[in-house]
């Protein structure tokens, strides 16, 4: 074993309030599992937290390559976490490319803690180190922990009888163990955890406890001296409650199971599988008993249109996908906005154009959810802002459907998909039901016969046309792409009709009462608003309230309602004398703020396929405000 | 189709009081007839009968049934048809579609719907032409068919869309023509198989590739160029005022269909086949008959039905559902999870 301690002084609280650890690996390596329990043991431990998994597209890409890192983080305190942090205080390396890829990332006089066994002539070689940087002095401004987990797992399994190539699939679990004791958590959670999917398979289970317990041992009886300390990281206040953790893609998926409940619909969700959006099929697939049905499609148009059929034919209809999906999708929206039926389209946003950043965030698909068909084709659009705050959008997005008639697209992003935060479970009954309504006679004027007659496009106050599923006796009627007639439905070409038909499908979105946008923090009017959306929330959050806490004037403003805005953003953003949007894109929202608006919103972009980090959101609030 | 009350209906129960708009002397309304002809027979009830089409002039079809009627996109009415039937399988579901629509740009939803075996009648209308973009060549178009987009004649080679439909594992297959008498007969047969029923009809764009079925679809000679298929009966033609003097025997050693003189006494020791609409390989051959030299087959070429995709859908969701109860409450609180109810808000689990 080899330890190094940092040349320079650091900090070294042993009672921390937030701690950031990167497990970092081959893809191969099991690190989003690994990451994934050592969330779960943090958030059982009563820490908040938020993670960042940051996975290759390539399911196994070649080992011990630099494009085939994997790597979780996590950042958890004692204190509100917004973000999954800035810079890891604790990387976990298990071999040289992980340690290449994720090195700049880490906070000076960090803890690294590499297994040795994986950093070979050979694993050097394909990580571009001409030699070892554990031995050539590089690493002198880090703590370093050096050792061969490779080893120590494979003698802490010998038991088992395990090939090595088996014993050594155990080397996550050695290294989680470790982590459990550097943070003081129980194992117990993760023996379950390991007893329940090894169900069949009792040996391997038995063989991955054993090197959890090994690794957890090694930290407590290793004569250790130097960098590795446990810390206790002490648990967070919060509101009382059941919790649970969840990631964006449950939150979504458990949102329309709710929103369909709410509109007392069965659902109908209709998907095909695409990064990283597939999660929400796969939740909402075993979910059954609550009157779902989902269908895999052929292709992405085919899991639109059939999401359309059967909103036409009284479920409530929803489709999921990322950008390239949702492009191929236009022409379907197109279809619902003219029939006027209620849609829901999820799009988890990644990298773009193109195939672009598969496994990567972003939220370059602004313009396309908001203008991104042919026509005047105007769509709500509803922005959840971070994993827990998706359920409620969810919902939004189902009532906003149901109640105005009408397609609605929920943006999220592949950070929010895949990162978890605790949730605070909230109470079904909590919510107010929307029942959707369906016609069940005819809702005409009488014909010359005295006749009732049938409108399928009249429209109510909220400019919203009758539900009319087929099977209703005596409602037969005819819909379709081509511009409806004003109140009949008919086919209609004429040139008034069309005008009056753009119109009341404008204002109809248009009229969607939205709530008015608050100010999430800071007050109403002064220097500056950052004003954000989707999953800047963290980031912006934190940065705009450490500035405050440094005396600037600065706000933060989060806006969910995309389109239509809430009707006081305007005046809002008037009343201070900056506006900064900060957006992982190269400026969409700032441009639709100045067009709606005429304010000078100022544009802060990043396009790394990386959330922001606190400290250039500090930059640019300290550089707008100088 | 689907078990349902049979109720009391005339063909002008089922027509709209919209003005049609195909071509005079389209063979669209042939169909219409034909369909608006059927569906009283079937006793079928218009408030739960659904018209559903893509885009071309054969996807106007449901503003003209006094249905309920979806005019979708290019090439997609399958896949909608699809969401209309898991969402309500008591629906009755008609599919029109035509050569360009259900073969060229909605080609994948077209093997899908048909390998999925959702249960719905499915019309596709095949002109050999684009009609509605006025007169290009589209995937049926035999080669050399001149049209603004091939001006000196296409060289792509033509689809066979019963071919196509059989490759996609469709489990009925009819054929029939606009002005045909017989094409009522075709689509009860449809209507009765339970699951995707594919039939293609032969129609006559006037404007834009007239007549181009005449070779067998003309009336005068039809007889020796039209081959009725039904089940249980000899396959033998001919003119029907002399009576059948041909039928379709089976050439054993090189395993294809060849053309016999028989009649209706003697076509046992002339070979002639017997039709079997769930004999997959034969139906195979007939579809592939080359016309010139053998007639054309028409009627229900394949008929074997098979469980439903809806069905399937209804008895997984019964099976994965078993002992299970809906509980939001408990589902959103489900997984690890863990309370905070002390005053300072630590978790006590």
């Amino acid at each position: 074993m080899a330890t190094q301690a940092a040349e320079k002084p650091h900090s070294n609280s042993q009672q921390p309030d937030a701690v950031v650890v990167r497990f970092a690996g081959d893809s191969g390596d099991g690190m989003q599992l690994t990451g994934g329990q050592f969330t779960l043991s943090t958030a059982l431990a009563g820490n908040d937290l938020a993670t960042f998994p940051d996975f290759p597209a390539e399911i196994r890409a070649p080992q011990g390559t630099l494009f085939g890192v994997s790597a979780f983080q996590i950042n958890f305190g004692s204190r509100e976490i917004n973000t999954a942090g800035d810079a890891p205080d604790v990387l976990v390396a298990m071999n040289p490319a992980a340690l290449k890829v994720n090195l700049s990332a880490l906070k000076p006089g960090g803890l690294i803690i590499a297994d040795t066994g994986e950093f070979t002539k050979r694993n050097l070689d394909k990580a571009k180190y001409d030699q070892s940087p554990i031995d050539d002095g590089s690493l002198a401004k880090y703590d370093v922990l050096a050792f061969d987990i490779s080893a120590l797992t494979i003698e802490a399994v010998k038991e088992f009888g395990l090939g090595n190539k088996d014993a050594l699939r155990s080397k996550n679990m050695w290294t989680l163990g470790l982590a459990l004791w550097m943070f003081d958590r129980d194992r117990e959670p993760i023996r379950e955890w390991l007893r329940a999917k090894f169900k069949n398979k009792p040996d391997i289970a038995d063989a991955n406890i054993a090197a959890l317990d090994a690794g957890h041992a090694y930290g407590e009886t290793a004569e250790l001296s130097g960098p590795l300390k446990q810390l206790n990281v002490p648990a967070t206040p919060s509101a009382p409650g059941l919790y649970r953790t969840i990631t964006g893609a449950e939150s979504i998926s458990l949102g329309l199971v709710a929103g369909a409940q709410l509109a007392e619909l069965p659902m109908f969700f209709g998907g095909y599988p695409i990064t990283p959006a597939s999660a929400i099929l796969h939740h909402l697939a075993r979910l059954k008993e609550y009157n779902v049905t989902t269908f895999q499609a052929e292709d992405e148009i085919a899991a639109i249109c059939a999401a359309i059929g059967a909103s036409y034919a009284g479920s409530l209809g929803v489709t999921s996908s990322s950008g390239p999906g949702i492009a191929l999708k236009g022409e379907a929206m197109g279809l619902a906005i003219m029939t006027e039926l209620p849609l829901v389209i999820v799009n988890s946003q990644r990298g773009g154009p193109s195939t672009g950043l598969p496994t990567k965030t972003e939220q370059s698909d602004l313009y396309q959810a908001i203008y991104g068909r042919n026509g005047d084709a105007p769509i709500p659009v509803v922005s959840a802002s971070s994993p827990g705050d998706a359920f409620e959008c969810a919902i939004e997005a189902c009532r906003i459907a149901t109640q105005y008639m009408t397609p609605v697209m929920l943006l999220t992003d592949g950070y929010i998909a895949n990162a978890a935060e605790p949730w605070l479970v909230p109470d079904p009954a909590s919510f107010t039901p929307f029942p959707a309504k369906f016609l069940d006679a005819k809702n005409g004027p009488a014909n010359e016969n005295g006749d009732a007659t049938l409108l399928p496009y009249k429209r109510d106050e909220k400019g919203a046309r009758p539900w009319i599923k087929p099977g209703t006796p005596d409602l037969m009627h005819r819909i379709g792409g081509i511009e409806k007639a004003v109140d009949t439905g008919h086919i209609d070409y004429s040139p008034e009709n069309h005008q009056a038909m753009t119109d009341a499908r404008q204002q109809k979105v248009l009229g969607i009462k939205v709530p008015d946008q608050e100010v999430c923090l800071g007050g109403e009017g002064g220097k500056l608003a950052v004003v954000g959306w989707g999953s800047t929330y963290g980031p912006i959050h934190q940065a705009v309230g450490r500035m405050r806490a440094k005396g600037h004037d600065v706000s933060h403003i989060h806006v969910r309602h995309i389109w239509p805005l809430p009707a006081n953003l305007g005046d809002l953003l008037k009343s201070y004398d900056k506006v900064l949007v900060p957006e992982m894109n190269t400026g969409q929202f700032k441009t639709v703020l100045r067009d709606q608006y005429l304010v000078d919103a100022q544009p802060l972009n990043k396009t790394s396929g990386q959330p922001f980090y606190i400290h250039e959101l500090e930059a640019a609030i300290e550089e707008a405000l100088a | 189709m689907n078990e349902m009350t049979k109720i009391e209906t005339t063909l002008k129960d089922w027509e709209t009081d919209q003005e049609v708009r195909w071509c005079p002397g389209c063979g669209d309304y042939a169909i219409l007839k034909a369909v608006q002809r059927t569906l009283p027979q079937l006793g079928a009830n218009p408030s739960n009968t659904c018209f559903i089409s893509g885009i071309g002039c054969s996807s106007r079809f449901p503003y003209y049934m006094e249905t309920y009627g979806f005019h979708t996109i290019h090439g997609r009415a399958p896949a909608i048809a699809t969401g209309v039937k898991l969402a309500n399988p008591d629906l009755d579901v008609w599919l029109v579609t035509g050569d360009g629509d259900g073969l060229s740009i909605g080609g994948n939803h077209m093997l899908h719907v048909l390998r999925r075996n959702v249960n719905m009648q499915i019309m596709l209308f095949n002109n050999e032409i684009y009609g509605l973009t006025k007169g290009q060549a589209s995937p049926t178009s035999r080669v050399g068919t001149r049209s603004p987009s091939t001006p000196i004649g296409s060289y792509d080679r033509p689809a066979n869309p019963c071919a196509f439909a059989l490759g996609a594992g469709a489990r009925f297959i009819g054929r029939g023509f606009d002005v045909s008498k017989n094409l009522p007969d075709v689509l009860k047969a449809a209507h009765a198989h339970q699951g995707a029923a594919f039939i293609e009809i032969f129609q006559n764009c006037i404007v834009y590739n007239k007549d181009v079925f005449d070779d067998f679809a003309a009336p005068k000679g039809a007889g020796d160029r039209q081959l009725w298929l039904e089940h249980g009966k000899p396959m033998l033609f001919g003119d029907p005022k002399t009576g059948f003097d041909k039928g379709i025997a089976l050439d054993r050693d090189a395993l294809e269909l060849k053309v016999v003189d028989a009649t209706e006494e003697n076509w046992e020791e002339a070979g002639v086949l017997v039709h079997d609409a769930t004999n997959r390989s034969v139906a195979h051959m007939l579809i592939e008959m080359p016309f010139g030299p053998f007639p054309m087959a028409l009627g229900v070429l394949y008929d074997d039905p098979r469980p439903t995709f809806e069905g399937a859908v209804a008895d997984e969701r019964a099976r994965a559902t078993v002992g299970k109860q809906a509980n939001l409450a408990k589902l959103l609180g489900s997984g690890q999870t863990w309370t905070v109810d002390d005053k300072e808000g630590h978790p006590t689990d």
